[in-house]
């Protein structure tokens, strides 16, 4: 006799869906709760005194200032150089299409702080490359990286892959109908571009702009190696320092800076709301993308300038990197006799801080992956085929903690966990557990994405077809779809997995000894005049990550388009 | 308005052939159907003629000029084409009126000449009121006559219709059916009409190409198209047409024949040039056959299946002489007719396919 939905059914299916409501709760809205808290109830360390005192800093209002420009600056640039790639990119017949999307966003996973070094070493006293053009400055020259215009200029650089591809993905979705509706009226390719292509793409201009400036205002790596030694000062790094001097008697002070830096990234992601919700871009028809313009004799011109570009930003920087950590010691020149390998091996092995590095970045990043990754899978199936208004805000809350600066989610760990939790009496301040709670909230969203991408390609048939058949849920889950999901889930585990190992944001705040990271201990190195030390684990870290990315290639035609970012 | 001469097109994407000697002249004003299944290539030809795509061989000609060709190519902008897209492809981020005044704005006509002819292209399609509006606002037939307005306000030499009815619903289909008959009957425009559906095509179209695997097999009148397909592909495309192998006995002057089908001699039509033969292909229709009695002359077959189609049955059968091969006819309700049963047919008219 058939019974009427079971308990054992509801218990499984509801008991599963808040399981994990509770999970992210959490990791996400806990810690921004507590910091919340922080600042309308100043009963704890927090009093009307300490905003009063912040507020009337003029620290405070230089660094908002500072960060304000930096971020402007780094998103124009990333929106100029993004935004035309991405045009060229979509819309033209350039070869060797895949191989540069890799090498334009390649920048974006490499680690700022890395990134950063790289360029330093590029213009620094040092550069092979100056030096081969006889303008290197001598010892003790000021590098011109260190300044407003280097900040801004680097954060471009490793922000232009963000604008390019959230407009790359707008183009994909722009039918080529209305492109050559254009054409048949009577309008040039420039024309076209002017008046359709580029008002259709204004969400995703929009989107990508708000995006790249909330990540250039979170941004710690960057302005920390430019601006710190000319004392130029963000937010971030200002909270930093205080924290580095102070510790947690400082607290107070950095909650409400914190807080502060989160009032700009929201008013950021409410103006892009604000400017979207004006007109109807929806786009309602069904042809295919649009094909590419042929460029005729400018296709080698334009390849040309594409790849000098990747060169200038790219490659030799890097090879600068690369030059530096063979390097015996700053200031001796490179030469086949000189050159050595002791660096790479002193990190690796001779240096115990950075030995404790390694495996605790690998195995953090590694935890926070799989562990994501199993929230994910069967989350983003209540989100994707039961949806519900509280699957809304689910959906919400996941991505806060990711569009907030990272000093932000930091900030609010420390005080949730600063005192030992209750019940258990187990502190997890100034233990690795902080650090990876931190990256399990953060990088949630980068797992759920893809395995949301990847739900919407699966036809929901094939789970009803094993439901008809007699499968509960759980069963359905692990037979049916984990293995149909698997590719997916993989991808956002390699993205969880690849932005936790660059990670350096989060960590500056809240590592300790014993729990240090690759990107603090990359960072204490070049800080302490360390650089080639810091350029042998900056070459690391990046061959890890180019390894890891090129390795994904290869089960890339199983991935739902898009999951992928380096992969076009 | 202009003539479209196309002169052995030639396209292929990687080894697949997707026109293949594609010659095709449609005359000034003319009303020109583009007849095939999807994949046949008829959408690949219409992008041709925009000039979307590059020719592989071949020309296409506009009035006089030569617009597309080995080495040259007139970039679509500057061809003087209007065309609506299955899609409609209107631009969501411009209002009606904008959409419409799109080619006139590029081309430098301003106001009030340009205001005056947006309303009087939208006049045309009887969307006078709707300037203001927003495409998302619309319906699907509206939007279709915005596409139409903004494809002719520019006055375009020839008019490209890629499939425009196929995203409608049935009802909403005849009466745009109706709108095309009187929009080409008042402006004289010539027109390419794609579509894969026969019965848009026939109530159209002044003539009709049918084109299969990138090839083009007739272009005829639609009445020519049913009464006289030209051969085995068309013939069983066009209204279901049944091909029968006959034998051509004598050819009389009047364009009839008599031919032997299945031992039992009928009277058929043939083109002029047909000459007596064996083993030829006649093109046979439902309408054609009747059941007669046992005993009168005819062709017998067996019933294979007997489909109820309101108010009548259709009838699938083979011929017993031929069992691989499938007749198909209606006879109205009641019957008594079931599977397996066998009838005498009566075939009282055919079409001789001439040998290609």
């Amino acid at each position: 006799m058939p019974e009427a939905a079971g308990w054992r059914e509801r218990f499984e299916s509801y008991g599963l869906l808040w399981g994990l409501l509770l999970v992210v709760a959490i990791l996400s809205i806990a810690p921004l709760a507590r910091l919340l808290l922080e600042g309308v109830a100043p009963h704890g360390s927090l009093s009307t005194d300490a905003i009063a005192r912040v507020l009337s800093s003029t620290a405070t209002w230089t660094a908002t200032r500072h960060s304000l420009a930096t971020a402007l600056g780094g998103t124009i640039v990333a929106l100029a150089v993004g935004g035309v790639v991405a045009l060229v990119v979509s819309l033209t017949d350039i070869r060797a299409r895949n191989a540069f999307v890799f090498c334009f966003v390649l920048p974006m996973m490499i680690a700022p702080q890395v990134i950063a070094l790289a360029w330093l070493e590029l213009f620094g006293p040092a550069s092979p490359l100056l030096k081969a053009l006889g303008v290197a400055q001598t010892l003790g020259g000021r590098n011109p990286l260190y300044s407003p215009q280097g900040i801004v200029l680097v954060l471009g650089v490793q922000y232009a892959p963000l604008v390019f591809l959230t407009l790359r993905a707008g183009l994909r979705t722009l039918p080529s109908a209305m492109i050559e509706a254009g054409l048949a009226a009577g309008a040039g390719a420039l024309t076209v571009l002017r008046t359709i292509v580029l008002p259709l793409m204004t969400p995703p201009l929009v989107a990508g702009v708000a995006l790249t400036f909330v990540s250039c205002l979170g941004n710690f790596g960057i302005p920390a190696l430019l601006g710190i030694p000319g004392n130029y000062l963000v937010l971030p790094t200002l909270i930093y320092q205080r924290m580095a001097g102070l510790g947690p008697s400082a607290l107070a002070e950095v909650s409400v800076l914190s807080m502060l830096i989160g009032v700009i990234a929201v008013v950021g992601i409410l103006l892009q709301e604000l400017m979207l919700s004006r007109r109807d871009f929806r786009v309602s028809t069904t042809s295919t993308a649009a094909r590419p313009f042929e460029l005729e004799r400018w296709r080698v011109p334009v390849e040309i300038a594409l790849w000098a570009w990747t060169t200038l930003v790219l490659f030799l920087p890097l090879a600068a990197l690369v030059l530096g950590s063979l390097v015996p010691a700053v200031g001796v020149p490179l030469a086949a006799k000189t050159a050595t390998l002791a660096n790479y091996q002193f990190v690796m092995f001779g240096h115990d801080a950075a030995r404790r590095a390694l495996f605790n970045s690998f195995s953090m990043s590694a935890t926070a992956a799989i562990a994501i990754v199993t929230v994910a899978v069967p989350l983003a199936y209540f989100v994707v085929w039961q949806r519900t208004r509280l699957l809304k805000f689910v959906n919400f809350a996941i991505e806060v903690p990711y569009a907030l600066p990272g000093v932000v989610l930091a900030i609010a760990a420390i005080l949730l966990f600063l005192k030992p939790l209750p019940v258990v009496g187990v502190s997890l301040y100034n233990t690795v557990w902080i650090i990876l709670f931190c990256y399990l909230g953060r990088f949630l969203v980068l797992g759920l994405r893809p395995v949301i991408g990847g739900y919407y390609q699966i036809d929901r048939t094939l789970e009803e077809a094993s439901q008809i058949a007699g499968a509960r849920l759980g069963r359905r889950l692990v037979t049916i779809i984990v293995p149909l999901i698997a590719p997916a889930a993989t991808a956002g585990a390699l993205l969880i997995f690849l932005t936790a190992f660059n990670e350096l944001t989060v960590s500056a705040l809240l590592w300790s000894s014993g729990a240090e990271t690759l990107g603090v201990i990359f960072f204490s190195f070049q800080q302490g005049g360390d650089s080639t030390y810091a350029a042998a684990l900056g070459t690391l870290t990046v061959v890890v990550t180019t390894g890891l990315m090129l390795s994904t290639l290869l089960m890339a035609g199983r991935l739902p388009a898009g999951v992928l970012p380096w992969r076009d | 308005m202009a003539r479209l001469t196309i002169d052995r097109v030639t396209k292929s994407f990687g080894a697949f052939r997707a026109l293949d000697d594609v010659s095709l002249e449609v005359a000034d004003g003319e009303f020109m159907a583009i007849l095939g299944a999807s994949g046949c290539g008829k959408t690949t030809l219409l992008r041709q003629i925009a000039g979307f795509d590059k020719l592989d061989a071949g020309r296409i000609l506009i009035g006089d000029s030569v617009v597309s060709a080995l080495g040259r190519h007139v970039p679509p902008e500057r061809r003087r084409i209007g065309i609506v897209f299955q899609s409609y492809a209107l631009w969501p981020h411009m209002c009606v009126a904008e959409n419409v005044a799109y080619g006139l704005t590029v081309a430098g006509v301003k106001d009030p000449e340009r205001a005056q002819r947006v309303e009087a292209a939208l006049a045309l399609v009887e969307l006078a009121g709707f300037a203001d509006r927003r495409p998302a606002m619309l319906s699907g037939g509206q939007r279709q006559r915005v596409a139409l307005a903004r494809c002719l306000v520019a006055e375009p030499s020839l008019v490209l219709l890629d499939e425009p009815l196929a995203n409608l619903d049935v009802n909403l289909r005849a009466s745009m059916e109706d709108e095309f008959a009187r929009f080409h009957a008042r402006t004289g425009t010539t027109m390419i009409y794609v579509t894969h559906d026969q019965a848009e095509a026939m109530a159209l179209a002044d003539r009709i190409a049918v084109m299969d695997h990138g090839m083009l097999r007739q272009v005829a009148t639609p009445s020519q198209l049913y009464r006289e397909p030209a051969d085995d592909v068309v013939a069983a495309f066009i209204g279901e047409g049944m091909v029968l192998p006959v034998d051509v006995r004598s050819v009389d002057g009047d364009g009839t024949c008599d031919v032997d089908l299945f031992g039992h001699t009928v009277k058929m039509r043939c083109s002029s040039q047909q000459r007596p033969g064996a083993r030829m292909r006649a093109c046979v229709r439902a309408r054609d056959l009747t059941i007669v009695a046992a005993s009168s002359p005819g062709v017998d077959a067996r019933i294979d299946h007997a489909i109820y189609q309101g108010g009548h049955f259709r009838l699938e059968a083979h011929p017993v002489a031929a069992p691989d091969l499938h007749l198909h006819l209606t006879v109205p309700e009641p019957s008594a007719l079931r599977p397996g049963a066998e009838i005498r047919l009566d075939v009282a008219d055919g079409w001789i396919i001439p040998r290609t």
